[in-house]
């Protein structure tokens, strides 16, 4: 089997096979990349992990196209990026052309009556995880505050609340030295 | 021209996506919902739902969908919104892609530096904000009932709230039970 074929292949099966996102993946993917196939060693995959938190775009296709770039450069890259994302694609496709047919239906639509609810408290949840893994403190509480009034409240595109935080932490930091 | 703005705005979501699918929401909401009118408040919400119950990063799973529907809604036939679920999902992956390959070797030798701890010092506080207001801006009455008219629609979607809340944070139910179990409750009550 070529490497590329494996390429696709593993993460093929890594999009295929884990459900809630971005993070749920990282242990299935240390547990191909590491483990099963060597193409990385441990330290390695901590790094990819820095690498893939510190830039912009999804987590999981980040880490992909990371791994894939570092076995076989731009096009093991793409290749990687691709393979994550097929398996939703065309699953969620699939889904759409359904549920544009079964969107009037009494009881679809009382099944998500109940689960809208249920979907802002799920999004809600793991803001408090993340307060701590931020670091907030009586310091910078303000932030998540003041980004939460101008986005919800006031109609600011969150755009410019990613600008202005990464603007300001760096003038802060220019500033305290 | 449907395509053109879907490439921009999905282009657009993905190089501002800091901090993963939660904190993506707002951008896609903002954008999808408020701006271009591409799906209601309650299309948003279900196909949350659905992304958060099938595999893979959620904010692909947007993308296909929205690429859909938006093309469905312009009046095109099938194959092209499958053009436009594909151009959409492209779309939101090849600007960070291509950054990422300058930005990785850069960040792998300075992830400690100062300049780089500095930014994602504020960063990261501001991502907690996104994610509560994408969460707040979800709290509307197309998705919990009106109080005054459908008042037996909005306490029973408090109840369902505090229920998914609790469940999920304290008790660490899987979310995608969760789901199952409101909608077999909506299903039931309604």
């Amino acid at each position: 089997m070529g490497i590329y074929t494996e390429l696709f292949l593993t993460f093929a099966k890594i999009g295929s096979f884990t459900l809630g996102g971005g993070y749920a993946m990282v242990q299935m993917m240390e547990k191909e990349v590491v483990d099963n196939k060597h193409w990385l060693d441990k330290e390695e995959f901590m790094d990819t992990l820095i690498v893939a938190q510190s830039t912009p775009g999804l987590f999981a296709i980040d880490m992909a196209s990371h791994i894939g770039f570092k076995l076989k450069g731009v096009k093991g890259g793409i290749v990687g990026a691709l393979a994550t994302a097929l398996p939703s694609i065309v699953a969620i496709l699939l889904i759409a052309m359904f549920f544009q047919t079964f969107k009037g239906n009494i009881y679809v639509e009382k099944i998500f009556m109940g689960v809208r609810p249920c979907v802002v408290a799920l999004i809600l949840a793991p803001c408090f995880g993340m307060a701590r893994k931020a670091n907030l403190n009586r310091y910078n509480w303000w932030i998540p505050v003041v980004c939460t009034v101008l986005i919800a409240a006031l109609g600011v595109s969150p755009i410019w609340c990613i600008l202005a935080a990464g603007l300001g932490g760096f003038i802060y930091g220019r500033i305290k030295r | 021209m449907i395509f053109l703005q879907l490439f921009y705005v999905f282009s657009k979501i993905g190089i501002f996506n800091f901090g993963g699918g939660y904190a993506m929401l707002s951008l896609i909401q903002d954008e999808v919902v408020n701006k271009h009118h591409w799906m209601t408040v309650n299309e948003f919400t279900d196909i949350v739902a659905i992304s958060q119950s099938t595999p893979g990063p959620i904010g692909i799973n947007c993308a296909t969908y929205t690429g859909y529907t938006a093309v469905i809604h312009a009046g095109y036939p099938t194959w092209a919104a499958v053009l436009g679920a594909i151009l959409a999902s492209l779309s939101i992956i090849w600007l960070p892609f291509i950054l990422m390959i300058y930005i990785s070797k850069f960040l792998i030798k300075h992830h400690q530096s100062k300049f780089v701890t500095d930014i994602f010092g504020s960063l990261r506080p501001a991502i907690v904000g996104l994610i509560a207001a994408a969460a707040i801006m979800l709290m509307s009455k197309e998705n919990f009932g009106n109080p005054t008219e459908s008042t037996f629609q909005f306490i029973l979607s408090i109840i369902i709230f505090l229920f998914a809340f609790v469940g999920t944070r304290l008790y660490k139910v899987h979310p995608i039970l969760m789901i199952v179990l409101c909608g077999l409750a909506g299903l039931l009550i309604y």
